[in-house]
């Protein structure tokens, strides 16, 4: 309110300065037309300003909005298959995904679960030590420009389209493990955990080099008066110092990992299969697997969407459609705690300081 | 006769362990000379032909005004300005008799000889023993040193700043989350495992309040005498409570260089006295 009749005084102030000013318009008319447009200016100013504040909030609340509305359509899409044909225990603990069976239809999905887990621990094991790498030299161990040129050239990487990075995988890498390691076929765990592992080094790299810069100057001066060297530094001070940041970095790599598709749908082999046994080495990273994106991505197009019978229960193919959504389901949750998670560590490192 | 016993005592300092961190050491005169010292930021000249020589074993104080160099000049000795883009120095600074801007010289052991203590404590975010273990470590070899050694060196290093009777029981705490007077010491602290030559002390008071001051201020004096100190103060009246000598500087040059006694009470050159009385600073 003070402001507002601060902005009036000030166009009054204006007008008596412009009334000094020759025009044609006489003496008499001036006052009352001047007062006129004061008044329209203010009224114009106030909308205009309240304006811009809904529209600022608007923009502002959307993202919310957006994440409850999706949340709610993947929900209420999965709802009838919760309610019916959902029993937690097969679900989460069988492999059996037979959704399409004429006879006898199951929707397990602890295949794609661990499909999900162990490209993910293959794309961390590729991208991690790659990325801190690069973090830590763009950070501490390059130059001014070096830095730049990197900085570009990582966030490069980022803008690489995902179908990109498949048909990399498709095309490149399968003949590559096919010919190195003498595996049948090259679409499998390490193929893919290669491609997704690179697809989140940009995001790990960005965020491991903030974490690092963000370590107070103080603390470099006062090892490097100690006379210490730039590695005994980095691994001293700058890394212990940094360590939440980087943990928060590798969560969202991991993040990014979980949630990736289509690189994935082009590079795992595609086949319900669980690559851990009690045989040596335990891990078979040459085998093919499937993710729970990738069982999304590739079968919803020929899952029918139907509508409830008149009862209230769905004929038995709807379910196959409302499994996928309840798939959906569980990757929001994963990614979910996943980013809350980093976010609570990145949070827990700001209130530190 | 009296060769004999020089010759005597200058075996009895090689030989005995206890007076190579004694008073009584056999160093040069000189732990400090700068000739023609120039310092560029870029293109401004930060320092202007400084010539001084600070003697071994005293403290020397640097004092003048804001943005006159004494800070600059003190991050000369241990070539810490090198941190920063842009710095070019001209010159020869010799630290015990040897050119520390040589080429060969590596300024890891540069380092190790000079400490250097900021304006505001910094302790490492290690344990209060980590931080004072921090500098033996990073300059030994790996697993050279056992436990024992460790620890002893590190109380040690504590007693020498009175501070290891208050922090004997949180060893393991962070050094952060110690008060700044005691963070101040623990700063000190660090430096002493790693045997220096020289402490440079780049305003250790400025953070402190008043008790916090004379705590630090009766460490220094304690410590004079086993170490050449050098000291940048804002406080005139703390160059004369604590140091030996005093050398005024102004605009990146060395006004003047004397005991501090002498300094203060006739000051030979005109700026120097002006900005004694306080006229200026």
């Amino acid at each position: 309110m003070q402001q507002i009749e601060k902005h009036s005084l000030t166009d009054k102030l204006q007008d008596t300065s412009s009334g000094t000013r020759p025009g044609p318009a006489s003496g008499v008319s001036r006052g009352t037309l001047g007062a006129f447009l004061t008044h329209i200016r203010r009224i114009r100013r106030v909308v205009s300003e309240r304006t811009i504040v809904c529209l600022i909030y608007i923009c502002g609340v959307s993202a919310v909005i957006f994440v409850f509305g999706i949340f709610f359509f993947v929900f209420r899409e999965g709802a009838p298959f919760l309610e019916h044909g959902f029993k937690a225990k097969e679900f989460f603990l069988s492999p059996d995904w037979y959704p399409t069976s004429a006879t006898n239809k199951r929707y397990g999905i602890l295949a794609q679960l661990v499909g999900t887990g162990s490209v993910t621990l293959v794309a961390m094991l590729v991208a991690v030590p790659f990325s801190l790498g690069t973090g830590i030299f763009i950070a501490e161990f390059c130059g001014k420009k070096t830095r730049e040129i990197m900085k570009i050239l990582v966030e490069l990487l980022a803008a690489i389209p995902s179908v990109v990075w498949g048909f990399i995988g498709l095309m490149v890498m399968n003949p590559l493990i096919i010919k190195l390691t003498g595996a049948p076929i090259g679409l499998n765990v390490l193929n893919a955990g290669i491609i997704v592992g690179l697809m989140s080094v940009p995001i790990i790299v960005t965020i491991a080099e903030d974490a690092i810069r963000a370590v107070p100057d103080t603390y470099i001066e006062a090892a490097e008066a100690l006379g210490a060297t730039r590695w005994q530094l980095v691994r001293k001070v700058i890394l212990p110092a940094a360590k939440s940041g980087l943990l928060a970095a590798v969560l969202l790599g991991v993040g990014r990992a979980v949630g990736e598709t289509m690189a994935v749908l082009m590079c795992t082999g595609h086949s319900i299969n669980i690559p851990f046994d009690a045989k040596v080495p335990f891990f078979h990273v040459l085998e093919s697997v499937r993710t729970l994106t990738a069982t999304i991505a590739a079968e919803m197009g020929e899952a029918p969407r139907l509508e409830a019978n008149a009862d209230g229960t769905y004929p038995t193919e709807a379910l196959h459609y409302q499994a996928l959504f309840v798939i959906g389901i569980v990757l929001f949750a994963i990614t979910f705690v996943i980013n809350i998670t980093a976010d609570m560590i990145v949070k827990g490192i700001r209130r530190k300081k | 006769m009296i060769r004999a016993t020089s010759l005597l005592m200058t075996m009895y300092m090689v030989f005995s362990d206890d007076t190579v961190m004694g008073s009584n050491r056999n160093r040069p005169k000189y732990a400090i000379e700068t000739s023609n010292l120039n310092l560029w930021y870029g293109d401004f000249q930060a320092l202007l032909s400084v010539c001084s020589k600070i003697k071994a074993g005293i403290i020397t104080a640097l004092i003048g005004p804001s943005g006159c160099g004494k800070t600059t000049l003190l991050r000369c000795f241990n070539r810490m300005n090198e941190r920063f883009e842009g710095v070019r120095v001209e010159g020869s600074v010799e630290i015990l008799g040897s050119n520390i801007y040589d080429p060969e010289v590596s300024v890891v052991e540069l380092r190790k000889k000079v400490g250097m203590v900021f304006q505001r404590p910094n302790p490492l975010p290690l344990s209060i023993h980590d931080n004072v273990a921090f500098g033996i470590k990073v300059h030994s070899p790996r697993r050279s040193l056992n436990k024992y050694e460790i620890d002893t060196a590190v109380q040690k290093a504590l007693q020498e700043v009175f501070l290891f009777d208050s922090v004997k029981d949180k060893l393991r705490r962070k050094g952060t989350e110690l008060q700044l007077e005691q963070q101040q010491k623990l700063c000190i602290a660090r430096l002493l495992p790693l045997k220096p030559e020289l402490l440079l002390m780049d305003e250790p008071c400025s953070a402190l309040d008043a008790a916090g001051t004379e705590a630090v201020e009766e460490l220094l004096l304690s410590l004079r005498g086993q170490y050449t100190i050098v000291i940048v103060t804002h406080n005139m009246a703390q160059a004369r409570r604590i140091s030996d000598e005093c050398i005024y500087m102004l605009n990146g040059e060395l006004i003047e260089h004397g005991e501090t006694a002498n300094l203060f009470l006739n000051p030979k050159d005109k700026r120097t006295e002006e900005y004694i009385e306080g006229r200026y600073g």
